[in-house]
């Protein structure tokens, strides 16, 4: 079976700062990969040329066999939307928003109506560990609780890749623990690939394979075993 | 373990009588624990036996006698196999990452291979690990697991720090005297 996604040869400039120097990287369908290096290699800006947040000046990014990074702003949205799944190091839930309605928000971005699509939010809290606790605001959860919801907001729409940037950078060990057992779980259950960026080997642990990107290109592939 | 390598190593760069090599080796890897002139002597005889050094030649002096020592084509084999292996992870490997980050400087080999291999070899514990906590029966057997995750985690981290200061450990260790400039 092809990768469900490619990079290939990626170039990406800041300014004179050359971030990317023709990293390439494959996801397969199902794969749990994990991006390591030190800060500044350019990890986290192949994670965003990758997801269509930003787009490579050289290069070629493939989802599901089609290129996507010359897609204009609007398409690429879409795709972020609809197959893509998002967790940043710090959750990024809307403040004002209770957690169910946060987890909800793919779905009703989608356009699914509010009613089914809480509905769904909800019959995510059991599995978080957070069963009666959907009506708090990200400000009340402690921050294991938030990145759970971060979480289950990224997967609730079933997306084809789930991207992390540092999932666990801001969590104590146990409760990095319980995020990283809930994606690689959530993930593998309905099948959805995850790339992940991390600086912490703990994390890359539950990946199948880590590939360290140094000085903006891939340097080393740990393969599975 | 690591004792025999770094004589071979310092024999590799020069040779040298065992009174060299117990000054050399307190410089470079020493640190609080000097080697003992004992041990320095039986692991040449050691060596010599294994046909991995050789006796380069023997200078009468005011003293005793004199001999120095060098490393034959075999034990260049053998110091470069041990090199280009990684360790299995374990508390405690540091002294022997160490040496052979230095005797990789040393000798002019990619101590930045070495490390990378290493880091895989790690990842991958680390990897087969996770999965045993994961899966762990007990607490108990999820903490064990997890003591070893933490110190080959710290060993990782020691790993990527000392990739990127490499460029000045290998200044350092260019710059610190060798035999006859002590």
């Amino acid at each position: 079976m092809p990768p469900v996604l490619v990079g290939r040869d990626l170039h990406k400039w800041f300014g004179v700062a050359e971030a990317l120097r023709g990293a390439s990287i494959t996801l397969d369908e199902g794969e749990i990969v994990a991006v390591m290096g030190p800060s500044g290699s350019g990890k986290s800006t192949l994670l965003h040329c990758l997801a269509g947040i930003l787009a490579p000046e050289s290069g070629q990014v493939h989802f599901a066999g089609r290129r996507i990074d010359q897609l204009p702003d609007r398409d690429r949205t879409n795709l972020r939307r609809t197959v893509f799944g998002f967790v940043f190091q710090f959750g990024q839930l809307v403040p004002e928003l209770p957690a169910v309605e946060n987890i909800a928000l793919p779905l009703l971005l989608t356009g699914l109506r509010r009613k089914p699509a809480l509905a769904a939010a909800s019959a995510w809290l059991p599995r978080l560990g957070l069963d009666g606790l959907g009506g708090r605001l990200p400000g009340e959860l402690s921050g294991g609780q938030g990145q759970r919801i971060a979480l289950a907001r990224a997967l609730i729409a079933n997306p084809k890749i789930v991207f992390a940037d540092e999932p666990t950078g801001a969590l104590d060990s146990v409760a990095a623990d319980q995020v990283m057992e809930l994606l690689v779980d959530a993930a593998r259950a309905q099948g959805s690939s995850v790339l992940m960026v991390t600086h912490e080997p703990r994390v890359a642990g539950y990946a199948d394979r880590t590939v360290l990107v140094r000085d903006g290109v891939d340097a080393l592939r740990v393969g599975a075993g | 373990m690591t004792v025999p390598y770094a004589v071979l190593g310092l024999l590799e760069e020069s040779a040298r009588h065992g009174y060299d090599l117990k000054q050399s080796y307190d410089r470079r890897f020493g640190g609080a624990k000097p080697i003992r002139f004992g041990q320095v002597y039986r692991t040449l005889a050691q060596l010599v036996r294994d046909g991995l050094v050789e006796v380069a030649g023997v200078e009468a002096g005011a003293g005793p006698d004199r001999t120095r020592y060098s490393i034959t084509p075999d034990g260049v084999t053998d110091l470069a196999t041990w090199l280009g292996e990684p360790e299995e992870p374990q508390p405690q490997l540091q002294t022997v990452l160490f040496t052979k980050v230095v005797l990789a400087l040393l000798s002019g080999r990619s101590a930045e291979h070495f490390l990378d291999t290493q880091r895989a070899r790690h990842l991958a514990a680390m990897k087969a690990l996770t999965t045993a906590r994961r899966t762990a029966a007990t607490t108990q057997d999820a903490l064990l697991a997890d003591y070893q995750l933490f110190h080959i985690e710290a060993d990782l981290r020691w790993i990527d720090h000392t990739v990127s200061r490499l460029a000045t450990l290998a200044e350092e260790v260019r710059d610190a005297p060798g035999p006859g400039r002590a």
